[in-house]
């Protein structure tokens, strides 16, 4: 939930009541007062209640939970029982990670399924305006595994190349994966990198230097 | 399926009440048709088509573990 309305007896009141039910804190909301209220005469006669209108600020705080509620509810129709812990709230980043039974289909080929779920987890978050953060989601440390392997790779693929002079082409990866391959090999002797292609399908290039 | 795509569908639209999904069933596969609301097309299809194909990217995934195949179109 967002936002809410309340109209009670006071402004105070009205306030108070809100926070309660968006479960949150007066700095983590902007409030706007639509009526005052008054006590009227005698405290009953012609007494008008107050309306107000409480909205949470996209602060880092409520788009995590916006990430957190989000998962948990896509994986519940996807009848898949996980754990979401929040790894990383600060500014601009949010890191979550997931934990359960056979999610190794959430993760499918080469983490196409986690990519796609962590594009659409971050288009939702980012909705909700404020500063653009970065969502990533994690399986069981699925990442920082595949992260070492590419570090390996790029090592022993550099090697190759120094050895023999000749221009290694990777397969295709994604923009992170990429710069993972990228600055393992950044000011290695011997060797330069870039990479070649069009998205989906662009590549690391490992060349001896000229 | 249907639950599973409207959830996604709504969650990424200005106007989740003009959402709407039908299923076809063949013999072979599940369609699911989504249609939204013409100022949203944008927004359920993304720059290059990205967010169509994280829709049908985990949508397939949802499949597999029912055992189905299945195919996520979006109507003009």
């Amino acid at each position: 939930m967002k936002s809410v309305e309340i109209v009670a007896r006071s402004v105070d009141e009205a306030v108070q009541e809100g926070l309660t039910k968006l479960d949150t804190t007066m700095d983590e909301v902007d409030i706007s007062v639509l009526e005052e209220g008054s006590k009227g005469i005698f405290g009953f006669i012609g007494s008008k209640s107050a309306r107000v209108r409480l909205e949470h600020k996209p602060t880092i705080k409520w788009k995590t939970r916006i990430a957190t509620e989000y998962v948990v509810k896509l994986l519940e129709h996807m009848d898949i029982n996980a754990d979401c812990t929040v790894k990383v709230q600060d500014e601009g980043n949010i890191a979550l990670d997931l934990s359960g039974d056979n999610l190794g289909l959430l993760i499918g080929r080469r983490g196409q399924t986690l990519d796609a779920l962590q594009y659409l987890i971050s288009t939702v978050t980012n909705r909700e305006g404020g500063e653009w953060v970065r969502v990533i989601i994690d399986i069981e440390g699925y990442r920082s595994r595949r992260e070492e392997t590419l570090k390996a790779l790029a090592q022993r693929l550099a090697a190759k190349v120094r050895a023999t002079g000749r221009r290694i082409a990777l397969d295709p990866m994604n923009a992170l994966e990429r710069r993972v391959v990228h600055s393992e090999l950044q000011g290695q002797d011997g060797i330069e990198t870039h990479s070649e292609g069009r998205d989906p399908f662009r590549r690391v290039i490992i060349l001896p230097k000229k | 399926m249907k639950a599973l795509v409207e959830f996604i569908a709504k969650s990424l639209v200005d106007h989740p009440d003009e959402v709407s999904v039908t299923e076809i069933e063949s013999d072979h596969e599940l369609i699911c048709q989504i249609t939204v609301a013409e100022q949203d097309m944008g927004r359920i299809i993304g720059k290059q088509g990205r967010i169509a194909k994280a829709i049908r990217t985990v949508t397939k995934a949802a499949a597999t573990k029912k055992g189905i195949k299945v195919q996520v179109n979006i109507l003009e």
